[in-house]
């Protein structure tokens, strides 16, 4: 059915080069055939932390403190989400609102999450081809997202390109989701571990696809 | 108008001097006035005979206080009270009567004149005797009540005594009074005031037709009040001028006093039956506090010319025989009253109450006294010496109620009504009743900084409340002077969170009619009291277990795997669909709810349980109608 909350006492990540912070939102976890997937397979990988937001805070009452502690402690933030209008589900927006804070997240004083790595693992409805200047969205996912990157780079955080999967109402259908699910898993292991080649993911359209290119071999 | 002036001047003035004394000694007020009379009067002797014609007219204070009474009692409490009423008050009269016209008659009087002596000495004084109860808080104790119920019965006695006691007339004095009266046809001072006015609808005719008039005064006090007073204050409360209303209320008053006057009953007996008749309607807390100060003042003139009658001459040249007599009628009520008090079982406190309090003779003993005067029961000089009498047994009473608030009082067990305390601070949100429910309203209101002011009738929860430092004062939130003194006026919100589901509503229905500009949100028992209120006027009517029992229910849910999210939209989807559905139903219910005839209320409830019950069933596909729009997924396959 649904995802264990993730418990208040986040487990220590230190452990790991990189720890992991998923932000995962879907407000009809039930109804999710990816995204839902998606958080298991994050949960299930050591050295990642999965939040579920709207289980974490179904009134949307967010714990600034707390959140803002968890951030602390990890050096990748993802946030996890099906794209609605363009961008997050609202509670995301939301996080956003309230936790990257002036004198946290940003301003002189605001330097907590200077050098993360921050990025968006989305799954949008329509087609890839559709989001370009010709087609029907008429941008590209990476321009659709204009706004999170100028957030990370307004906190000091390395912005890393969409992990997105397109045509996610019938990925589950034509078997392409298996696919996905395992180059997500794979993607987060090098994250934690330091294989990924950040510079080169930094100037890609979307992380996946040449994902095999970027990442070390253990 | 300068004499006029000038006595007004006077009985303010002694007022104003002796009963904040008095009050601060820990005598009451009502001997501060009667020490104000004496002063202004015999000792003085800045007001002389125009005293009596003045304390006819204070007497309207007494008439006026029975209506109050009245209006405190419903009829259903006065039936309630029959027992104690006809069985105590009885057995105070004929005891007190029987055992005082006894004594009479050993110290030497005609049968007749000791009888009639008796009756009239067998009366208490209901104006002393309740002012002072209300005063000390102690109106409710098993003492203040049984003292009302012998009160109210005197009360009653009054008729029958003005009937029997022209039959004691001696045959001597008719025929002195009768030779009196050839020579100065205006010497008896006799208006009395049963025959206040010289108008009369009763004189001079027989017995039946007699009879008749009365009954129909007494129907048209029945019938008017119940079916005529209430469209009537209704007229004039639409004009939204007080003082028309407070006029109003004082014109039904002294129209009844005068009705029964000119049939020769008590004009207090009249106003009581209309006060328990009104007791019941919307108008109770308008006529209580309009009324009030009237009654305060003119019962306080009262007991001043009661004060201001004392004769010191006759006092002092037959000191021994006065005092003597009014001690002797002292100890013989007493020892009825006791003995009654053990008879009914009272606790110790509550005997020597009810004994101490009404030992005295009363304000109507002046009335029978002229009036057995002036039908030749009594001789003149007899009649000045025994409404002495009377006046020093009220005028000791107060002494007597001092004994009990020092020696009987403190050994008074167990938690007592203590007064009211006084309201010094003004807010904008006034909390009415500071139970659990209210503690928590005023907790996050004191915690958002706004300033509250609780109001509770036990003084427990007052205690406990000052204990946490929460300002909070003792009273009757329903009481109207007590909503004032809080400030209603100046509010912006009240929120009612009593206990008692009736008061509740009267209380809304009050505020509403007589402050809309406050708003007021009101804590609801269950559906029925959420309509009552909402009827009453309240803006915001909230069921008190309505909330809790969902979160325990959303609890439930995510207990059983269910997605936070998902629990907190079910839940809202469920409150949404409840609250639907209770305005739907408002619209069908009635008042008088005998729900199980209302046909449409029940068959409207049943298809509301039944969509209830198809959402849930047919949650898995079409409860997102409702939970989850617009975060419904398009539907597979369709292309943008």
């Amino acid at each position: 059915m649904s995802l264990e909350p993730q418990r208040t006492d986040t487990p220590r990540q230190h452990d790991w080069i990189r720890p992991i912070l998923v932000l995962y939102a879907h407000p009809s976890p039930d109804r999710s055939e990816v995204n839902r997937h998606l958080a298991e397979a994050a949960g299930r990988t050591p050295g990642v932390t999965l939040l579920d937001l709207y289980g974490e805070y179904p009134d949307y009452g967010i714990d600034v403190d707390r959140e803002q502690a968890r951030l602390l402690e990890h050096e990748v933030i993802i946030f996890l989400h099906p794209l609605y209008w363009y961008s997050t589900p609202a509670i995301l927006k939301e996080w956003q609102d309230l936790v990257l804070e002036h004198g946290f997240a940003y301003g002189t004083e605001g330097t907590a999450l200077h050098g993360k790595l921050f990025f968006s693992a989305l799954t949008a409805g329509g087609p890839e081809l559709a989001y370009r200047a010709e087609g029907f969205h008429h941008f590209s996912i990476r321009e659709l997202l204009n706004p999170l990157e100028q957030t990370a780079h307004l906190c000091g955080m390395v912005y890393l390109p969409p992990f997105a999967l397109f045509s996610a109402r019938t990925a589950l259908e034509e078997g392409r989701l298996d696919r996905h699910i395992q180059e997500w898993s794979d993607l987060l292991k090098a994250l934690r571990d330091d294989r990924l080649d950040i510079s080169r993911a930094q100037k890609l359209p979307k992380l996946n696809g040449e994902l095999a290119n970027l990442i070390r071999k253990e | 108008m300068d004499g006029m002036l000038f006595q007004l001047f006077v009985y303010l003035c002694a007022a104003v001097i002796a009963v904040p004394i008095a009050k601060r000694l820990g005598l009451g007020s009502v001997l501060g006035y009667l020490i104000a009379g004496i002063v202004i009067g015999p000792a003085l002797g800045l007001v002389g005979s125009e005293t009596s014609e003045i304390q006819h007219f204070a007497e309207l204070g007494v008439v006026m206080m029975l209506f109050l009474i009245g209006l405190e009692l419903d009829p259903s409490t006065l039936w309630a009270m029959r027992t104690r009423l006809l069985g105590m008050g009885g057995l105070q009269v004929t005891l007190s009567a029987a055992l005082i016209a006894l004594a009479a008659l050993t110290l030497g009087a005609d049968w007749r004149l000791a009888l009639a002596v008796g009756l009239i000495f067998s009366l208490s004084s209901t104006a002393i005797v309740m002012q002072t109860l209300t005063e000390k808080g102690l109106t409710s104790t098993q003492g203040g009540r049984s003292s009302f119920s012998v009160l109210l019965f005197q009360d009653i006695a009054l008729v029958p005594l003005l009937a029997v006691l022209p039959l004691l007339a001696s045959p001597e004095l008719m025929l002195i009074d009768a030779e009196a009266l050839v020579h100065a046809p205006e010497a008896t001072d006799a208006d009395t005031l049963v025959h206040a006015a010289e108008l009369s609808l009763v004189a001079g005719l027989p017995g039946w037709a007699h009879g008749l008039v009365v009954l129909g005064a007494i129907a048209s006090v029945l019938l008017g009040g119940h079916f005529l007073s209430r469209p009537l204050l209704r007229f004039v409360a639409e004009s939204r001028l007080r003082e028309i209303f407070t006029a109003a209320v004082l014109l039904l008053v002294v129209a009844i006093a005068l009705l029964m006057t000119l049939v020769d009953l008590s004009p207090a007996l009249g106003t009581f039956i209309a006060g328990v008749i009104l007791a019941n309607s919307e108008f109770r807390h308008e006529l209580e506090s309009d009324i009030e100060p009237f009654k305060g003042l003119l019962l306080g003139l009262f007991f001043i010319t009661v004060g201001a009658g004392i004769d010191f001459e006759i006092l002092f040249g037959d000191f021994t025989t006065v005092l003597g007599l009014t001690i002797g009628v002292i100890f013989l009520k007493g020892c009825i009253l006791f003995g009654l008090a053990r008879l009914f079982r009272l606790k110790t406190t509550d005997r020597w109450l009810f004994t101490l309090g009404l030992a005295q003779a009363g304000e109507f003993g002046f009335v029978l006294l002229n009036f057995s005067l002036s039908n030749s029961v009594i001789a003149a000089a007899d009649a000045k010496l025994l409404s002495l009498v009377v006046a020093l047994s009220m005028l000791l009473t107060p002494a007597l109620f001092v004994i009990y608030d020092r020696l009987i009082q403190p050994h008074r067990s167990g938690v007592e009504p203590t007064d009211a305390d006084e309201i010094d601070e003004q807010g904008p949100v006034i909390i009415a009743g500071i139970g659990r429910f209210g503690q928590i309203v005023n907790r996050l209101l004191i915690a958002s900084g706004i300033r509250t002011v609780v109001l509770d009738h036990e003084a427990a929860q007052i205690e406990t409340q000052h204990r946490f430092g929460i300002k909070s004062f003792f009273g009757d939130a329903t009481r109207p002077d007590l909503l004032r003194a809080a400030g209603i006026e100046e509010a912006q919100l009240l929120i009612v969170a009593i206990d008692d589901r009736d008061r509740a509503v009267q209380l809304v229905e009050y505020v509403k009619r007589r402050y809309p500009s406050v708003k007021v949100l009101a804590r609801a028992f269950d559906v029925n009291h959420l309509y009552l209120l909402r009827k009453a006027g309240a803006d915001v009517a909230l069921r008190e277990v309505f909330d809790a029992s969902l979160r325990l229910g959303a609890e439930a849910l995510k207990q059983l795997g269910m997605h936070p999210f998902k629990v907190e939209k079910m839940a809202r989807a469920f409150r949404r669909h409840d609250e639907a559905g209770l305005d739907q139903l408002y619209e069908l219910w009635d008042e008088h709810p005998d729900v199980a005839k209302n046909r449409a209320l029940l068959a409207r409830a049943r298809e509301h349980r039944e969509t209830l019950a198809a959402l849930m069933e047919t949650d898995r596909l079409q409860l997102h109608d409702r939970t989850e729009r617009g975060w419904t997924p398009p539907p597979k396959g369709a292309q943008e």
